[in-house]
């Protein structure tokens, strides 16, 4: 059942403890309540500031180099035979992904808080590489926590933070995965709480960030809305983008919620399958639950501990999601669905052989549904898929399942 | 009265300070917890915090995330903690429990379902780790009502009014986190922990646990002067994953961490 939503109802969330609903809020340990409530003021006072404003947009004009642009996947729309498909090109942002229009937004936030240190935790390594950018661009120093695992599997980013100038800490506890890169990355800030400021690189963790880290990605959907009217005469019929913490999907559905016409979908790392338990998909198949500073969809297991997850994708695989997802999802505004490895990996292929499109493992999920979707469309519709990120990173990983050294 | 409420007036009636040590239930095997639970009573402990072993523990630091790790490695679950703490109560009515945890598990378990066992078992306080009083209201008057102090976490950051807030919303005590940090990882400024601490008192008239940081009976005769109880909890963990394979052992070693700690303590009594 889908709740109608207006301007009104969206301006009203999250509330003032950072609620979408039954989800989100503010669960941390006492030391970083003071300095969270501090961001939320200063970000509540800068997003309408017309300063700040201009030079977040400056920013992602010649820096990023935005907009990204919408291109019509002519040949891909043939193949497949059903809705016009259409790309947001997020992979064509400086440093590869649409990872950097948040870090643009929270480098600045840090500036004008005066905090000189900044630390961010990593998965693929986007986020990371993103916020070692802006690090170098203002001169600040730069800590990023990436699971050990994501270390090895993501090795090449790993590289570029240290050239970039940042320290790479590899995590060592759990599972070794993102969701411990974000714990190791917690417990620096508690420690070193007064001069550090966490850039967080999704929508999840404790409020503010679901808010802030939505505002600064929505620029993607209000580019698109723009770019939609102007080349195509319309709002687009679906939007279609993976979900990890869901950062990218969120920026992508945001300024298109009370549009009912525009079918939201949140593409979930389905890894061996849904049904194996080796997957990233909590929306899919988890159930709400408390973890890094929010309530929202989790794996977990009965007692309440947080599950492995497994997914292709480095960027996927955390067991949580953004609140504002669990929200969607519960009101009924926007469809969480799943697609597994091999689609996943499927999904790359063929953008690459049938666009010179190499997507991110991320957000071939997000093609590989698309696909599936346009399929079953009229020829009329018009089908947008986020491109969040480029492909570059995952060489190594594509070339190790084909059994190639390189 | 509570029984937490109770222990403490009784030590201040005598001028005496709370040793309050923490010990990982079911680490390093939850068959050995209870023992270990009575060991640390016979060394001195006024109250026990027995920390809930969670996959995510964010606020602490190796020590303890190892020996959650370890705990469970051997299933420990937060039903079955609430069981190691039955299990004590047929020998000890007297010594308050206090569960540390994050909210997860309890989340998981039902706040409803997780108040009434816990009561039913003979706890006495929760302390969730993750768990402001902003986000407290459908969590906190269930142990209230029950009988269970639910107690909160004071940081150097906290600012006054938050003082203030938070206490209200706390019964039995409130523990002040002594360091910026994650647990075991900092040395303590006794001086600055002295002054915040005066000034808390200032603030709320419950009883001031310190914790984080103490680590032998200098550092929690020094914190027991200026504060209404010390909070052991990195240094006994450690000594339990050093004496894993070996329970004998680890019980005399416990003994023999937490005893001078409670002579440090006692010896700053009239």
């Amino acid at each position: 059942m889908s709740v109608k939503l207006t301007d009104d109802m969206l301006k009203a969330l999250p509330d003032s403890r950072g609620h979408f609903g039954a989800f989100g809020g503010r669960f941390v340990s006492e030391t970083l309540m003071d300095s969270l409530m501090t961001l939320e003021k200063e970000y509540l006072r800068l997003k309408d500031d017309a300063d700040f404003q201009a030079e977040f947009d400056k920013d992602l004009a010649d820096y990023v180099g935005r907009p990204s642009p919408l291109y019509f996947a002519e040949r891909l729309t043939r193949e497949t035979g059903g809705a016009q498909i259409w790309l947001k090109r997020e992979d064509l942002n400086h440093t590869g992904a649409h990872k950097v229009n948040n870090t643009i937004g929270q480098a600045l936030l840090a500036r004008f808080l005066g905090k000189k240190r900044i630390i961010a935790e990593t998965g693929a390594g986007q986020h990371g590489v993103a916020t070692a950018t802006v690090c170098a661009r203002l001169g600040l120093e730069c800590h990023v926590f990436m699971g050990s695992e994501d270390v090895k599997r993501q090795s090449l980013n790993v590289y570029r933070m240290k050239l970039l100038g940042a320290t790479v800490h590899a995590v060592e506890s759990g599972t070794k995965t993102l969701k411990d890169a974000m714990n190791d990355a917690m417990r620096d800030w508690v420690a070193n709480v007064d001069e550090t400021f966490y850039i967080i690189g999704t929508v999840a963790g404790p409020h503010p960030y679901p808010l802030l880290v939505r505002d600064f990605q929505s620029v993607i959907g209000r580019e698109l809305r723009r770019q939609s009217m102007e080349k195509v005469g319309k709002l687009p019929d679906a939007l279609v983008a993976c979900v990890g913490g869901g950062s990218n999907a969120i920026g992508m559905f945001y300024p298109f919620l009370t549009d009912e016409s525009v079918e939201l979908y949140g593409v979930e790392a389905g890894g061996l399958g849904i049904a194996t338990g080796q997957h990233a998909a909590p929306l899919c198949a988890g159930r709400p639950g408390v973890l890094h500073g929010n309530r929202t969809y989790l794996m977990e297991d009965e007692n309440g501990q947080i599950a492995g997850t497994h997914s292709v994708s480095a960027g996927l695989d955390y067991p949580g999601v953004g609140p504002e997802h669990s929200w969607l999802k519960d009101i009924g505004r926007a469809n969480y669905v799943s697609v597994t490895d091999e689609e996943a990996l499927a999904g790359f292929r063929t953008l690459t052989q049938v666009e010179g499109i190499m997507p991110a493992l991320e957000s071939a999920h997000a093609v590989a549904y698309a696909l599936k979707l346009a399929a079953t469309m009229d020829k009329d519709k018009m089908l947008v898929i986020n491109v969040s990120g480029r492909g570059d990173k995952d060489i190594h990983t594509i070339a190790q399942l084909d059994g190639i050294e390189i | 009265m509570s029984r937490i409420e109770g222990v403490l007036k009784s030590l201040k009636d005598q001028g005496r300070k709370a040793l309050i040590p923490y010990i990982t239930a079911g680490d390093p095997h939850p068959d050995q917890t209870v023992e270990l639970m009575h060991t640390l009573v016979k060394a001195g402990a006024d109250i026990i915090e027995l920390g809930v072993p969670f996959s995510d523990p964010m606020a602490d630091g190796p020590v303890i995330q190892l020996a959650c790790e370890r705990a469970l490695k051997h299933g420990t679950s937060l039903r079955q903690v609430i069981g190691m703490v039955r299990e004590f109560r047929k020998t000890d009515s007297a010594t308050p429990v206090v569960l540390m945890g994050y909210l997860n598990p309890m989340e998981a378990m039902g706040y409803e379902a997780f108040a009434d066992a816990s009561a039913d078992a003979g706890i006495d306080g929760v302390l969730t780790v993750d768990l402001p009083p902003e986000e407290a209201d459908d969590v906190a008057p269930l142990f209230s009502q029950r009988g269970m102090d639910p107690i909160f976490l004071l940081a150097p950051t906290t600012t006054d009014s938050r003082i203030k807030a938070i206490s209200e919303h706390s019964s039995g005590y409130v523990y002040y986190v002594s360091i910026k940090g994650v647990t075991g990882s900092a040395t303590i400024n006794v001086e600055e922990v002295a002054a915040k601490v005066a000034h808390i008192h200032e603030l709320t008239a419950l009883p001031v646990g310190v914790g984080f940081g103490i680590r032998d009976a200098k550092t929690a005769g020094a914190i027991g002067k200026v504060s209404d109880g010390v909070i052991v909890g990195s240094v006994l963990v450690d000594t339990i994953a050093r004496h894993q394979s070996d329970p004998g052992a680890l019980n005399k070693a416990l003994y023999d961490l937490l005893y001078p700690m409670r002579e440090a303590l006692d010896s700053l009594a009239p």
